[in-house]
């Protein structure tokens, strides 16, 4: 299967701060990524670099198999919205879909002038009069009517109200459905990732933490609770990701190693349970918990 | 035409939530065999999910059978799932209800009922459980 983005060791500094470090990843097409960390771990970095907006200062990487930003045409298959969703304040609706035509050969106007259509916008509307929700269903009108292979979307939903948010999504989620786009999008809403990514990478602290198959990711997590012990007796092949204890009772959030058997705990006393996809975010944000190194094949599994 | 919804507690993995949805309504009678199910973009906009999570409920009752793909056309039931003739289950229903209400005259209560459930439960059907 091929890749939407595909990076090796790469790295970002602003003089001598990493805004990213290190970053190897492989993110097969076909998927709605969700790109989780909180504010200030590279996210914008990693988003940017894929546009070609920013230039590596270490490693590499290669956007739907070519360099970011290396041609016209390799500009034309991505599609970008920014963070707070910019728009021209001044210009009317009409105004930036005739913009979009302009600047974009594979322009899908019908696409545009449906979409404007169904969200009930008057195109001599200013878009510096538009509600919050409605600038950030015109600027994803935007960026679908270039029929982007890749969309790329940075914090969409951050600013908006939980009502826009479920609007956007749906926009979003139709337009997948509709053209079988990859999306990548950055957010620390978990509940909207949840709904819609079948694939995540948390980064913190400009480090990618985990990233794989949503399903696959679930799939060999586990919450174990028992009686108090050492985590450091149990069976090879477990990855104590978080770990807490009372003086009678241990709780853990564990990788297995065995993807397909759903992990090999067989010991009574522990109660196994399986994770949410909140519960495993949290744990892998946590900067407390010491991750043991990533399987970097393991969100290929599936 | 089914409706799914989704239950964003259950822990229930969202696909496996719209194949339950699809047995349930089978055994309701709710729906029926040659009836269709929604297609990926109508779920997708009323639940705003994503439509892999569609494709892949429909992927499973596939194999299970009960529904099949007719290109350009959308998803269709099959056939009802097995086991489920009305009256088998009302005979289980009943024998059941008559177990649950000798267990609360012997002053068990509900912690107590579930408790003793999902152990018999796990007993029985501890092969393939998850």
């Amino acid at each position: 299967m091929s890749t939407v983005i595909e990076t090796s060791g790469l790295g970002k500094a602003y003089r001598r701060t990493w805004a990213l470090r290190d970053c190897t990843l492989a993110i097969p097409e076909g998927h709605v990524v969700g790109l989780v960390g909180p504010n200030g771990a590279g996210k914008t970095t990693l988003l940017r670099l894929a546009t070609g907006q920013l230039t590596p200062t270490r490693g590499t990487i290669s956007v739907l198999g070519a360099r970011p930003a290396a041609s016209p045409a390799q500009l034309a298959r991505v599609g970008f919205v920014e963070q707070d969703t910019p728009v021209y304040a001044r210009l009317r609706v009409a105004d930036h879909l005739r913009l979009g035509a302009w600047l974009n050969p594979g322009w899908d106007g019908e696409l545009a002038q449906r979409r404007i259509g169904q969200l009930g916008l008057d195109p001599r509307q200013r878009a510096g009069s538009l509600s919050g929700g409605q600038r950030a269903q015109l600027a994803l009108t935007l960026a679908l009517a270039k029929r982007p292979e890749l969309l790329l979307l940075d914090e969409p939903v951050a600013s908006l109200d939980p009502l826009a948010r479920r609007d956007f999504l749906r926009g979003l989620m139709e337009a997948v459905a509709e053209h079988a786009t990859s999306v990548v999008l950055s957010s620390h809403l978990i509940a909207d990732l949840e709904r819609v990514c079948d694939y995540l990478i948390v980064l913190v602290a400009s480090q990618v933490r985990i990233a794989g198959e949503v399903s696959a990711l679930l799939a060999v997590h586990r919450r174990l609770s028992g009686p108090r012990r050492d985590p450091g007796t149990l069976p090879a092949g477990q990855d104590v990701i978080e770990e807490s204890h009372t003086d009678k009772q241990s709780t853990l959030l564990v990788r297995t190693g065995l993807v397909r058997t759903g992990g090999p705990v067989h010991d009574p006393a522990w109660t196994v349970t399986p994770v949410s996809l909140e519960e495993l975010v949290l744990a892998y944000l946590n900067p407390a918990n010491d991750i043991p190194a990533r399987r970097p094949r393991l969100g290929v599994a599936s | 035409m089914i409706e799914f919804q989704l239950d964003e507690t259950s822990g229930v993995a969202t696909y496996l939530q719209l194949v339950q949805q699809v047995h349930q309504a089978l055994r309701m009678g709710m729906l029926e065999p040659g009836e269709q199910l929604p297609t990926a973009q109508q779920v997708v906009a009323k639940l705003v999910i994503n439509p892999n999570t569609v494709h892949k409920a429909y992927r499973e009752l596939e194999r299970e059978g009960l529904a099949r793909a007719r290109p350009g056309l959308g998803t269709f039931i099959t056939r009802a799932p097995a086991g489920t003739d009305p009256a088998t289950q009302a005979r289980f229903l009943a024998a059941m209800t008559d177990w649950l209400r000798s267990a609360r005259s012997a002053g068990l209560g509900p912690d107590d009922v579930e408790a003793i459930y999902r152990t018999a439960f796990r007993t029985c059907f501890a092969e393939g459980a998850a």
